[in-house]
Protein backbone atom coordinates (compact mmCIF):
# COMPACT_ATOMS: atom_id res chain seq x y z
CA UNK A 1 0.00 0.00 0.00
CA UNK A 2 1.56 3.31 -0.99
CA UNK A 3 1.33 6.62 0.81
CA UNK A 4 -1.20 8.30 -1.50
CA UNK A 5 -3.78 5.73 -0.44
CA UNK A 6 -3.75 7.38 2.97
CA UNK A 7 -4.35 10.92 1.69
CA UNK A 8 -7.27 12.65 3.40
CA UNK A 9 -10.62 12.28 1.59
CA UNK A 10 -11.17 14.93 -1.07
CA UNK A 11 -14.87 15.61 -0.86
CA UNK A 12 -16.86 17.62 -3.38
CA UNK A 13 -20.40 18.09 -4.65
CA UNK A 14 -19.48 15.90 -7.60
CA UNK A 15 -20.91 13.02 -5.59
CA UNK A 16 -24.40 14.32 -6.39
CA UNK A 17 -24.87 12.97 -9.95
CA UNK A 18 -23.76 9.56 -8.68
CA UNK A 19 -26.28 9.71 -5.83
CA UNK A 20 -28.88 10.74 -8.44
CA UNK A 21 -27.99 7.68 -10.50
CA UNK A 22 -28.60 5.35 -7.54
CA UNK A 23 -31.90 7.10 -6.89
CA UNK A 24 -32.99 6.61 -10.51
CA UNK A 25 -32.18 2.88 -10.35
CA UNK A 26 -34.06 2.64 -7.06
CA UNK A 27 -37.10 4.40 -8.51
CA UNK A 28 -37.17 1.86 -11.35
CA UNK A 29 -36.94 -1.13 -9.03
CA UNK A 30 -38.70 0.27 -5.94
CA UNK A 31 -42.10 -1.18 -6.73
CA UNK A 32 -40.79 -4.71 -6.31
CA UNK A 33 -38.69 -4.07 -3.22
CA UNK A 34 -40.56 -1.47 -1.19
CA UNK A 35 -43.10 -3.96 0.20
CA UNK A 36 -40.20 -6.04 1.55
CA UNK A 37 -38.54 -3.02 3.10
CA UNK A 38 -41.72 -2.04 4.92
CA UNK A 39 -42.82 -5.56 5.76
CA UNK A 40 -39.66 -6.74 7.52
CA UNK A 41 -39.58 -4.28 10.45
CA UNK A 42 -43.38 -4.37 10.69
CA UNK A 43 -43.42 -8.15 11.08
CA UNK A 44 -40.90 -7.96 13.93
CA UNK A 45 -42.62 -5.03 15.56
CA UNK A 46 -46.13 -6.44 15.39
CA UNK A 47 -45.21 -10.10 15.85
CA UNK A 48 -42.87 -9.68 18.80
CA UNK A 49 -44.64 -6.60 20.11
CA UNK A 50 -48.07 -8.19 20.42
CA UNK A 51 -46.81 -11.69 21.13
CA UNK A 52 -44.20 -10.95 23.79
CA UNK A 53 -45.83 -7.68 24.84
CA UNK A 54 -48.83 -9.47 26.30
CA UNK A 55 -46.53 -11.67 28.43
CA UNK A 56 -44.15 -8.97 29.59
CA UNK A 57 -44.71 -6.34 32.23
CA UNK A 58 -43.99 -2.71 31.50
CA UNK A 59 -40.43 -2.12 30.48
CA UNK A 60 -38.63 1.01 31.60
CA UNK A 61 -41.95 2.73 32.23
CA UNK A 62 -43.45 2.02 28.80
CA UNK A 63 -45.29 -0.84 27.15
CA UNK A 64 -43.13 -3.50 25.50
CA UNK A 65 -44.49 -2.38 22.12
CA UNK A 66 -43.11 1.15 22.58
CA UNK A 67 -39.85 -0.26 23.96
CA UNK A 68 -39.52 -2.47 20.89
CA UNK A 69 -40.49 0.28 18.44
CA UNK A 70 -37.41 2.31 19.46
CA UNK A 71 -35.19 -0.72 18.93
CA UNK A 72 -36.85 -1.55 15.62
CA UNK A 73 -36.16 1.89 14.15
CA UNK A 74 -32.47 1.47 14.96
CA UNK A 75 -32.07 -2.06 13.74
CA UNK A 76 -34.05 -1.58 10.53
CA UNK A 77 -31.98 1.49 9.61
CA UNK A 78 -28.81 -0.49 10.42
CA UNK A 79 -29.99 -3.36 8.20
CA UNK A 80 -31.02 -1.19 5.36
CA UNK A 81 -27.68 0.68 5.20
CA UNK A 82 -25.72 -2.54 5.60
CA UNK A 83 -27.51 -4.36 2.79
CA UNK A 84 -27.10 -1.40 0.47
CA UNK A 85 -23.41 -0.89 1.24
CA UNK A 86 -22.56 -4.58 1.00
CA UNK A 87 -24.67 -6.27 -1.66
CA UNK A 88 -25.68 -3.35 -3.86
CA UNK A 89 -22.34 -1.59 -3.40
CA UNK A 90 -20.44 -4.72 -4.38
CA UNK A 91 -22.63 -5.17 -7.41
CA UNK A 92 -21.90 -1.60 -8.54
CA UNK A 93 -18.19 -1.92 -7.80
CA UNK A 94 -17.60 -5.36 -9.31
CA UNK A 95 -20.44 -7.22 -11.04
CA UNK A 96 -21.92 -4.34 -13.04
CA UNK A 97 -18.66 -2.36 -13.37
CA UNK A 98 -20.61 0.82 -12.65
CA UNK A 99 -17.72 2.35 -10.71
CA UNK A 100 -15.34 1.62 -13.57
CA UNK A 101 -17.61 3.49 -15.96
CA UNK A 102 -17.92 6.44 -13.58
CA UNK A 103 -14.19 6.66 -12.87
CA UNK A 104 -13.50 7.28 -16.55
CA UNK A 105 -15.39 10.57 -16.24
CA UNK A 106 -14.62 13.80 -14.42
CA UNK A 107 -15.18 12.40 -10.92
CA UNK A 108 -12.85 10.58 -8.55
CA UNK A 109 -13.04 7.45 -6.43
CA UNK A 110 -13.51 9.67 -3.37
CA UNK A 111 -16.69 11.10 -4.95
CA UNK A 112 -17.94 7.58 -5.71
CA UNK A 113 -17.39 6.30 -2.15
CA UNK A 114 -19.02 9.41 -0.67
CA UNK A 115 -22.01 8.84 -2.96
CA UNK A 116 -22.23 5.22 -1.75
CA UNK A 117 -22.28 6.27 1.93
CA UNK A 118 -24.83 9.01 1.39
CA UNK A 119 -27.04 6.83 -0.77
CA UNK A 120 -27.07 3.96 1.75
CA UNK A 121 -27.84 6.49 4.48
CA UNK A 122 -30.68 7.86 2.35
CA UNK A 123 -32.20 4.40 2.22
CA UNK A 124 -31.83 4.16 6.01
CA UNK A 125 -33.67 7.42 6.37
CA UNK A 126 -36.50 6.05 4.24
CA UNK A 127 -36.60 2.87 6.27
CA UNK A 128 -36.56 4.80 9.57
CA UNK A 129 -39.31 7.15 8.46
CA UNK A 130 -41.44 4.18 7.40
CA UNK A 131 -41.26 2.68 10.91
CA UNK A 132 -41.91 6.13 12.35
CA UNK A 133 -45.10 6.49 10.32
CA UNK A 134 -46.20 3.06 11.55
CA UNK A 135 -45.53 4.10 15.18
CA UNK A 136 -47.66 7.16 14.60
CA UNK A 137 -50.48 5.23 12.93
CA UNK A 138 -50.50 2.53 15.62
CA UNK A 139 -50.82 5.29 18.18
CA UNK A 140 -47.74 4.13 20.09
CA UNK A 141 -46.56 7.69 20.50
CA UNK A 142 -47.61 11.10 19.26
CA UNK A 143 -44.84 13.14 20.85
CA UNK A 144 -43.22 15.80 18.62
CA UNK A 145 -39.91 14.42 19.94
CA UNK A 146 -40.48 11.57 17.44
CA UNK A 147 -39.34 13.86 14.64
CA UNK A 148 -35.79 13.69 16.01
CA UNK A 149 -35.77 10.03 15.07
CA UNK A 150 -35.49 10.98 11.38
CA UNK A 151 -32.05 12.64 11.68
CA UNK A 152 -31.06 9.77 13.99
CA UNK A 153 -31.98 7.27 11.25
CA UNK A 154 -29.76 9.21 8.85
CA UNK A 155 -26.86 9.17 11.31
CA UNK A 156 -27.25 5.44 12.00
CA UNK A 157 -27.36 4.96 8.23
CA UNK A 158 -24.11 6.88 7.72
CA UNK A 159 -22.45 4.88 10.47
CA UNK A 160 -23.42 1.42 9.17
CA UNK A 161 -22.96 2.36 5.51
CA UNK A 162 -19.37 3.40 6.25
CA UNK A 163 -18.68 0.26 8.31
CA UNK A 164 -20.31 -1.94 5.66
CA UNK A 165 -18.19 -0.41 2.90
CA UNK A 166 -15.08 -1.65 4.69
CA UNK A 167 -16.40 -5.18 4.12
CA UNK A 168 -17.27 -4.39 0.50
CA UNK A 169 -13.72 -3.13 -0.08
CA UNK A 170 -12.31 -6.39 1.29
CA UNK A 171 -14.84 -8.83 -0.17
CA UNK A 172 -13.70 -11.32 -2.82
CA UNK A 173 -17.34 -12.27 -3.54
CA UNK A 174 -20.89 -11.97 -2.20
CA UNK A 175 -20.41 -15.07 0.00
CA UNK A 176 -18.05 -13.08 2.20
CA UNK A 177 -20.95 -10.91 3.42
CA UNK A 178 -22.55 -13.82 5.27
CA UNK A 179 -19.73 -13.57 7.83
CA UNK A 180 -20.46 -9.92 8.44
CA UNK A 181 -24.18 -10.46 8.90
CA UNK A 182 -23.76 -13.57 11.04
CA UNK A 183 -20.81 -12.39 13.14
CA UNK A 184 -21.43 -8.64 13.36
CA UNK A 185 -24.93 -7.51 12.49
CA UNK A 186 -26.95 -10.28 14.20
CA UNK A 187 -24.93 -10.21 17.47
CA UNK A 188 -25.22 -6.43 17.42
CA UNK A 189 -28.99 -6.75 17.26
CA UNK A 190 -28.98 -9.02 20.33
CA UNK A 191 -26.36 -7.14 22.37
CA UNK A 192 -27.47 -3.56 21.87
CA UNK A 193 -30.84 -3.44 23.59
CA UNK A 194 -33.12 -3.79 20.59
CA UNK A 195 -35.33 -6.54 22.05
CA UNK A 196 -34.45 -6.39 25.76
CA UNK A 197 -32.57 -3.96 28.05
CA UNK A 198 -28.78 -4.19 27.97
CA UNK A 199 -28.88 -4.51 31.79
CA UNK A 200 -30.12 -8.10 31.31
CA UNK A 201 -26.72 -9.08 29.91
CA UNK A 202 -23.83 -10.40 32.06
CA UNK A 203 -21.47 -7.53 33.08
CA UNK A 204 -18.77 -8.53 30.57
CA UNK A 205 -21.23 -8.37 27.70
CA UNK A 206 -22.58 -5.06 28.97
CA UNK A 207 -19.05 -3.66 28.53
CA UNK A 208 -18.87 -5.03 25.00
CA UNK A 209 -22.27 -3.60 24.29
CA UNK A 210 -21.26 -0.11 25.40
CA UNK A 211 -18.62 -0.01 22.68
CA UNK A 212 -21.01 -0.99 19.88
CA UNK A 213 -22.56 1.73 17.73
CA UNK A 214 -26.09 0.31 17.74
CA UNK A 215 -26.23 0.62 21.55
CA UNK A 216 -25.70 4.36 21.25
CA UNK A 217 -28.39 4.63 18.62
CA UNK A 218 -30.87 2.79 20.87
CA UNK A 219 -29.86 5.00 23.82
CA UNK A 220 -31.00 8.02 21.83
CA UNK A 221 -34.07 6.45 20.24
CA UNK A 222 -35.67 5.01 23.36
CA UNK A 223 -36.18 8.24 25.36
CA UNK A 224 -37.28 10.05 22.17
CA UNK A 225 -39.95 7.42 21.62
CA UNK A 226 -41.40 8.19 25.04
CA UNK A 227 -41.19 11.91 24.40
CA UNK A 228 -38.14 12.58 26.60
CA UNK A 229 -34.80 14.27 25.93
CA UNK A 230 -32.14 11.52 25.79
CA UNK A 231 -29.52 11.81 28.56
CA UNK A 232 -25.94 12.12 27.23
CA UNK A 233 -27.29 12.62 23.72
CA UNK A 234 -24.16 14.44 22.57
CA UNK A 235 -21.92 11.60 23.71
CA UNK A 236 -24.00 9.04 21.80
CA UNK A 237 -24.08 11.21 18.68
CA UNK A 238 -20.29 11.64 18.94
CA UNK A 239 -19.76 7.87 19.10
CA UNK A 240 -21.97 7.29 16.04
CA UNK A 241 -20.24 10.10 14.14
CA UNK A 242 -16.86 8.70 15.14
CA UNK A 243 -17.76 5.29 13.73
CA UNK A 244 -19.14 6.91 10.57
CA UNK A 245 -16.07 9.07 9.90
CA UNK A 246 -13.45 6.47 10.72
CA UNK A 247 -15.39 3.80 8.78
CA UNK A 248 -15.55 6.11 5.78
CA UNK A 249 -11.82 6.83 5.90
CA UNK A 250 -10.80 3.19 6.34
CA UNK A 251 -13.08 2.04 3.53
CA UNK A 252 -11.75 4.78 1.25
CA UNK A 253 -8.15 3.74 1.89
CA UNK A 254 -9.08 0.11 1.16
CA UNK A 255 -10.97 1.00 -2.02
CA UNK A 256 -8.03 3.10 -3.24
CA UNK A 257 -5.76 0.13 -2.71
CA UNK A 258 -8.14 -2.39 -4.27
CA UNK A 259 -8.89 -0.33 -7.38
CA UNK A 260 -5.29 0.60 -8.07
CA UNK A 261 -4.46 -3.05 -8.81
CA UNK B 1 -1.55 22.85 -28.87
CA UNK B 2 -0.53 20.09 -31.22
CA UNK B 3 0.69 17.51 -28.73
CA UNK B 4 -2.44 16.17 -27.07
CA UNK B 5 -0.78 13.58 -24.89
CA UNK B 6 2.80 13.03 -23.94
CA UNK B 7 4.03 10.08 -21.94
CA UNK B 8 7.70 9.69 -21.11
CA UNK B 9 9.30 6.61 -19.75
CA UNK B 10 6.26 5.26 -17.92
CA UNK B 11 6.90 2.36 -15.60
CA UNK B 12 4.47 0.31 -13.55
CA UNK B 13 4.92 -2.97 -11.78
CA UNK B 14 2.59 -5.07 -9.67
CA UNK B 15 4.00 -7.30 -6.96
CA UNK B 16 7.47 -7.27 -8.50
CA UNK B 17 6.17 -8.01 -11.99
CA UNK B 18 6.92 -5.24 -14.50
CA UNK B 19 3.79 -4.59 -16.56
CA UNK B 20 4.74 -1.31 -18.24
CA UNK B 21 8.46 -0.94 -18.77
CA UNK B 22 9.58 2.47 -19.99
CA UNK B 23 6.79 3.40 -22.41
CA UNK B 24 7.01 6.77 -24.21
CA UNK B 25 4.21 7.86 -26.52
CA UNK B 26 3.14 11.21 -27.84
CA UNK B 27 -0.15 11.87 -29.61
CA UNK B 28 -0.66 14.63 -32.16
CA UNK B 29 -3.96 16.38 -32.45
CA UNK B 30 -6.31 14.72 -34.93
CA UNK B 31 -4.42 11.49 -35.41
CA UNK B 32 -5.52 7.94 -34.76
CA UNK B 33 -2.84 6.11 -32.84
CA UNK B 34 -2.95 2.35 -32.40
CA UNK B 35 -1.39 0.39 -29.60
CA UNK B 36 -0.92 -3.20 -30.76
CA UNK B 37 0.20 -6.14 -28.75
CA UNK B 38 -0.68 -9.66 -27.67
CA UNK B 39 -2.77 -10.27 -24.55
CA UNK B 40 -0.85 -9.25 -21.46
CA UNK B 41 1.48 -6.90 -23.35
CA UNK B 42 0.53 -4.02 -21.03
CA UNK B 43 -1.83 -2.11 -23.34
CA UNK B 44 -4.72 -1.71 -20.90
CA UNK B 45 -2.40 -0.79 -18.03
CA UNK B 46 -0.85 1.88 -20.27
CA UNK B 47 -4.31 3.31 -20.98
CA UNK B 48 -5.19 3.33 -17.29
CA UNK B 49 -1.96 5.16 -16.51
CA UNK B 50 -2.75 7.75 -19.17
CA UNK B 51 -6.21 8.33 -17.71
CA UNK B 52 -4.72 8.79 -14.26
CA UNK B 53 -6.64 5.83 -12.81
CA UNK B 54 -3.42 4.32 -11.48
CA UNK B 55 -0.15 5.96 -10.46
CA UNK B 56 3.00 5.16 -12.41
CA UNK B 57 6.06 4.05 -10.43
CA UNK B 58 8.02 6.58 -12.49
CA UNK B 59 7.71 8.64 -15.65
CA UNK B 60 6.11 11.86 -16.85
CA UNK B 61 2.61 12.18 -18.22
CA UNK B 62 0.63 15.09 -19.54
CA UNK B 63 -2.83 14.89 -21.10
CA UNK B 64 -4.41 17.95 -22.75
CA UNK B 65 -1.99 20.17 -20.88
CA UNK B 66 -2.73 18.68 -17.45
CA UNK B 67 -0.19 16.78 -15.40
CA UNK B 68 -1.43 13.21 -14.83
CA UNK B 69 -2.23 11.67 -12.37
CA UNK B 70 -2.23 14.85 -10.23
CA UNK B 71 -4.71 16.73 -12.44
CA UNK B 72 -6.17 13.73 -14.24
CA UNK B 73 -9.72 14.66 -13.28
CA UNK B 74 -9.47 18.01 -15.07
CA UNK B 75 -7.96 16.30 -18.11
CA UNK B 76 -10.76 13.71 -18.18
CA UNK B 77 -13.34 16.50 -18.55
CA UNK B 78 -12.33 16.55 -22.24
CA UNK B 79 -11.65 12.83 -22.70
CA UNK B 80 -13.97 10.01 -23.76
CA UNK B 81 -13.37 6.36 -22.92
CA UNK B 82 -14.67 3.19 -24.56
CA UNK B 83 -13.69 0.38 -22.15
CA UNK B 84 -12.85 -3.16 -23.15
CA UNK B 85 -15.83 -4.68 -21.32
CA UNK B 86 -19.22 -3.02 -21.61
CA UNK B 87 -20.29 -1.26 -18.43
CA UNK B 88 -23.55 0.36 -19.46
CA UNK B 89 -26.20 0.73 -16.76
CA UNK B 90 -28.45 -2.29 -17.35
CA UNK B 91 -31.44 -0.84 -15.49
CA UNK B 92 -31.60 2.25 -17.69
CA UNK B 93 -32.80 2.89 -21.20
CA UNK B 94 -30.45 3.90 -23.99
CA UNK B 95 -31.23 7.61 -23.56
CA UNK B 96 -31.01 7.44 -19.76
CA UNK B 97 -27.55 5.94 -20.02
CA UNK B 98 -26.41 9.01 -21.94
CA UNK B 99 -28.17 11.45 -19.61
CA UNK B 100 -26.78 9.93 -16.42
CA UNK B 101 -23.28 9.72 -17.88
CA UNK B 102 -23.27 13.34 -19.02
CA UNK B 103 -24.02 14.44 -15.46
CA UNK B 104 -20.72 12.94 -14.27
CA UNK B 105 -19.00 15.61 -16.38
CA UNK B 106 -20.94 18.33 -14.60
CA UNK B 107 -23.21 18.92 -17.60
CA UNK B 108 -26.72 20.31 -17.11
CA UNK B 109 -29.64 18.02 -18.02
CA UNK B 110 -30.81 20.50 -20.67
CA UNK B 111 -27.37 20.53 -22.23
CA UNK B 112 -27.17 16.72 -22.35
CA UNK B 113 -30.71 16.29 -23.64
CA UNK B 114 -29.90 18.64 -26.50
CA UNK B 115 -27.01 16.37 -27.51
CA UNK B 116 -28.82 13.04 -27.21
CA UNK B 117 -30.58 12.98 -30.64
CA UNK B 118 -27.30 13.57 -32.51
CA UNK B 119 -25.48 10.99 -30.39
CA UNK B 120 -28.18 8.39 -31.05
CA UNK B 121 -28.09 9.25 -34.74
CA UNK B 122 -24.31 8.77 -34.75
CA UNK B 123 -24.70 5.39 -33.04
CA UNK B 124 -27.58 4.39 -35.38
CA UNK B 125 -29.71 3.87 -32.28
CA UNK B 126 -32.37 6.57 -32.73
CA UNK B 127 -35.07 3.88 -32.93
CA UNK B 128 -33.84 2.29 -29.67
CA UNK B 129 -33.97 5.45 -27.54
CA UNK B 130 -36.33 4.09 -24.89
CA UNK B 131 -35.21 0.47 -24.96
CA UNK B 132 -33.48 -1.14 -21.99
CA UNK B 133 -29.88 -2.30 -22.31
CA UNK B 134 -30.26 -6.10 -21.91
CA UNK B 135 -32.36 -6.26 -25.12
CA UNK B 136 -29.59 -4.68 -27.26
CA UNK B 137 -27.24 -6.75 -29.43
CA UNK B 138 -23.48 -6.75 -28.81
CA UNK B 139 -22.93 -4.33 -31.69
CA UNK B 140 -25.61 -1.95 -30.43
CA UNK B 141 -24.09 -1.95 -26.93
CA UNK B 142 -20.67 -1.10 -28.37
CA UNK B 143 -22.16 1.73 -30.43
CA UNK B 144 -23.96 3.07 -27.39
CA UNK B 145 -20.74 2.86 -25.38
CA UNK B 146 -19.07 4.88 -28.13
CA UNK B 147 -21.89 7.44 -28.12
CA UNK B 148 -21.63 7.63 -24.33
CA UNK B 149 -17.91 8.38 -24.63
CA UNK B 150 -18.84 11.36 -26.83
CA UNK B 151 -21.44 12.85 -24.49
CA UNK B 152 -19.00 15.51 -23.20
CA UNK B 153 -17.76 16.32 -26.74
CA UNK B 154 -14.23 15.12 -25.89
CA UNK B 155 -11.06 16.10 -27.74
CA UNK B 156 -9.39 12.76 -27.15
CA UNK B 157 -11.05 9.34 -27.17
CA UNK B 158 -9.44 6.25 -25.66
CA UNK B 159 -10.75 2.97 -27.05
CA UNK B 160 -9.71 -0.33 -25.48
CA UNK B 161 -10.30 -3.09 -28.04
CA UNK B 162 -13.39 -1.41 -29.48
CA UNK B 163 -14.45 -4.24 -31.80
CA UNK B 164 -13.50 -7.38 -29.89
CA UNK B 165 -16.34 -9.90 -30.01
CA UNK B 166 -18.30 -8.18 -32.80
CA UNK B 167 -19.44 -9.71 -36.09
CA UNK B 168 -18.04 -8.28 -39.36
CA UNK B 169 -21.07 -6.04 -40.03
CA UNK B 170 -20.88 -4.54 -36.56
CA UNK B 171 -17.10 -4.03 -36.83
CA UNK B 172 -17.39 -2.23 -40.14
CA UNK B 173 -20.00 0.14 -38.73
CA UNK B 174 -17.74 0.95 -35.77
CA UNK B 175 -14.78 1.52 -38.11
CA UNK B 176 -16.85 3.89 -40.21
CA UNK B 177 -17.82 5.87 -37.11
CA UNK B 178 -14.27 6.03 -35.82
CA UNK B 179 -13.14 7.29 -39.21
CA UNK B 180 -15.82 10.02 -39.04
CA UNK B 181 -14.47 11.08 -35.66
CA UNK B 182 -10.95 11.55 -37.04
CA UNK B 183 -12.42 13.59 -39.90
CA UNK B 184 -14.04 15.82 -37.25
CA UNK B 185 -10.56 16.38 -35.81
CA UNK B 186 -10.83 14.15 -32.73
CA UNK B 187 -7.70 12.41 -31.51
CA UNK B 188 -8.07 8.65 -31.07
CA UNK B 189 -5.95 6.23 -29.11
CA UNK B 190 -7.01 2.64 -29.58
CA UNK B 191 -5.69 -0.70 -28.50
CA UNK B 192 -6.39 -3.72 -30.64
CA UNK B 193 -5.05 -7.07 -31.66
CA UNK B 194 -6.80 -6.97 -35.02
CA UNK B 195 -4.20 -5.99 -37.58
CA UNK B 196 -6.72 -5.16 -40.29
CA UNK B 197 -8.37 -2.76 -37.86
CA UNK B 198 -5.06 -1.09 -37.06
CA UNK B 199 -4.03 -0.93 -40.73
CA UNK B 200 -7.34 0.56 -41.77
CA UNK B 201 -7.81 3.16 -39.01
CA UNK B 202 -4.46 4.24 -37.63
CA UNK B 203 -2.07 6.88 -38.91
CA UNK B 204 0.53 5.68 -36.46
CA UNK B 205 1.08 2.50 -34.54
CA UNK B 206 3.20 1.18 -31.73
CA UNK B 207 3.71 -2.54 -31.25
CA UNK B 208 3.95 -3.43 -27.58
CA UNK B 209 5.21 -6.62 -25.97
CA UNK B 210 6.23 -7.43 -22.40
CA UNK B 211 5.52 -3.85 -21.34
CA UNK B 212 7.80 -2.27 -23.96
CA UNK B 213 7.23 -0.56 -27.27
CA UNK B 214 9.24 -2.59 -29.75
CA UNK B 215 8.42 -0.74 -32.97
CA UNK B 216 6.62 2.45 -33.90
CA UNK B 217 5.58 4.19 -37.13
CA UNK B 218 2.88 4.33 -39.81
CA UNK B 219 1.50 0.94 -40.92
CA UNK B 220 3.50 1.21 -44.16
CA UNK B 221 6.71 2.16 -42.33
CA UNK B 222 6.34 -0.74 -39.95
CA UNK B 223 5.98 -3.16 -42.83
CA UNK B 224 8.88 -1.67 -44.80
CA UNK B 225 11.16 -1.50 -41.81
CA UNK B 226 10.50 -4.92 -40.37
CA UNK B 227 9.70 -7.34 -43.12
CA UNK B 228 10.27 -8.40 -46.74
CA UNK B 229 7.57 -7.06 -49.09
CA UNK B 230 6.24 -10.37 -50.47
CA UNK B 231 4.84 -13.41 -48.67
CA UNK B 232 4.27 -16.86 -50.13
CA UNK B 233 2.31 -19.20 -47.87
CA UNK B 234 2.85 -22.85 -48.66
CA UNK B 235 0.47 -25.55 -47.40
CA UNK B 236 0.61 -29.32 -47.45
CA UNK B 237 1.76 -32.39 -45.50
CA UNK B 238 5.28 -32.13 -46.89
CA UNK B 239 5.51 -28.36 -46.73
CA UNK B 240 7.90 -28.36 -43.78
CA UNK B 241 10.23 -30.93 -45.31
CA UNK B 242 10.17 -29.08 -48.64
CA UNK B 243 10.99 -25.82 -46.86
CA UNK B 244 14.02 -27.29 -45.05
CA UNK B 245 15.44 -28.47 -48.38
CA UNK B 246 14.44 -25.82 -50.91
CA UNK B 247 12.99 -22.67 -49.37
CA UNK B 248 16.28 -21.07 -48.39
CA UNK B 249 17.34 -21.03 -52.03
CA UNK B 250 14.59 -18.55 -52.96
CA UNK B 251 13.38 -16.97 -49.73
CA UNK B 252 15.24 -14.58 -47.41
CA UNK B 253 13.46 -16.04 -44.46
CA UNK B 254 10.80 -18.64 -43.74
CA UNK B 255 8.74 -19.73 -40.74
CA UNK B 256 7.06 -23.08 -40.21
CA UNK B 257 3.73 -23.19 -38.39
CA UNK B 258 2.15 -26.67 -38.36
CA UNK B 259 1.57 -27.71 -41.99
CA UNK B 260 2.06 -24.17 -43.28
CA UNK B 261 5.27 -22.44 -44.28
CA UNK B 262 5.49 -18.66 -44.53
CA UNK B 263 8.22 -17.56 -46.98
CA UNK B 264 9.25 -13.91 -46.90
CA UNK B 265 10.86 -12.70 -50.13
CA UNK B 266 11.82 -9.53 -52.00
CA UNK B 267 11.03 -11.12 -55.37
CA UNK B 268 8.58 -14.00 -55.38
CA UNK B 269 9.00 -15.14 -59.01
CA UNK B 270 11.82 -17.73 -58.55
CA UNK B 271 10.02 -19.25 -55.58
CA UNK B 272 6.71 -19.42 -57.45
CA UNK B 273 8.41 -21.15 -60.39
CA UNK B 274 9.89 -23.67 -57.97
CA UNK B 275 6.49 -24.25 -56.37
CA UNK B 276 4.85 -24.94 -59.74
CA UNK B 277 7.07 -28.06 -59.87
CA UNK B 278 5.58 -29.34 -56.59
CA UNK B 279 2.09 -30.76 -57.36
CA UNK B 280 1.35 -31.82 -53.74
CA UNK B 281 1.90 -28.32 -52.32
CA UNK B 282 -0.68 -25.55 -52.44
CA UNK B 283 0.43 -21.95 -52.11
CA UNK B 284 -0.79 -18.37 -51.80
CA UNK B 285 1.17 -15.32 -52.92
CA UNK B 286 0.32 -11.97 -51.30
CA UNK B 287 1.95 -8.69 -50.22
CA UNK B 288 3.29 -8.56 -46.65
CA UNK B 289 0.89 -7.03 -44.14
CA UNK B 290 0.86 -5.81 -40.58
CA UNK B 291 0.00 -9.22 -39.21
CA UNK B 292 3.29 -10.56 -40.61
CA UNK B 293 5.12 -7.74 -38.84
CA UNK B 294 3.24 -8.40 -35.64
CA UNK B 295 4.00 -12.11 -35.67
CA UNK B 296 7.64 -11.46 -36.50
CA UNK B 297 8.02 -8.99 -33.66
CA UNK B 298 6.02 -10.78 -30.99
CA UNK B 299 6.50 -14.41 -32.03
CA UNK B 300 4.04 -17.12 -33.01
CA UNK B 301 3.65 -18.86 -29.67
CA UNK B 302 0.38 -18.53 -27.75
CA UNK B 303 0.03 -15.84 -25.09
CA UNK B 304 -2.29 -16.58 -22.23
Amino acid sequence: MSSHHFAPPRLSLRFFPIWQRHLLVWKKLAASSIIGHIADPMIYLLGLGYGLGSLLPQMGGTSYMVFLAAGTICYSTMNSASFEALYSGFSRMKEQRTWEAIMNTAVTLDDIVLAEVLWAASKSLLSGVTVLVAVWLLGLSHSPMLLWLAPLALLVGLCFAALGLIMTALAPSYDFFMYYFTLVITPMMLLCGVFFPVEQLPPLWQNVSSALPLTHAVEIARPLMSGNVPPDALLHVAVLLGYALSGFYVSLVLFRRRLSQ
Amino acid sequence: MNIVLSAQNLRKSYAGQVVVDGVSISLNKGECFGLLGPNGAGKTTTLRLMLGLIEPDSGQLSLLGHAVPRHAREARLRVGVVPQVDNLDPDFTVAENLLVYGRYFGMKDREIEARIPALLEFASLAHKKDVKIPTLSGGMKRRLTLARALVNDPEVIFLDEPTTGLDPQARHLIWQRLHELTVQGKTLLLTTHFMDEAERLCNRLAVMDNGRIISEGSPRELIERNIEPQVVEVFGENAATWAQQHATRHAQRFEVSGESVFCYVADAQPLLRELQQQPDLRYLHRPANLEDVFLKLTGREMRE
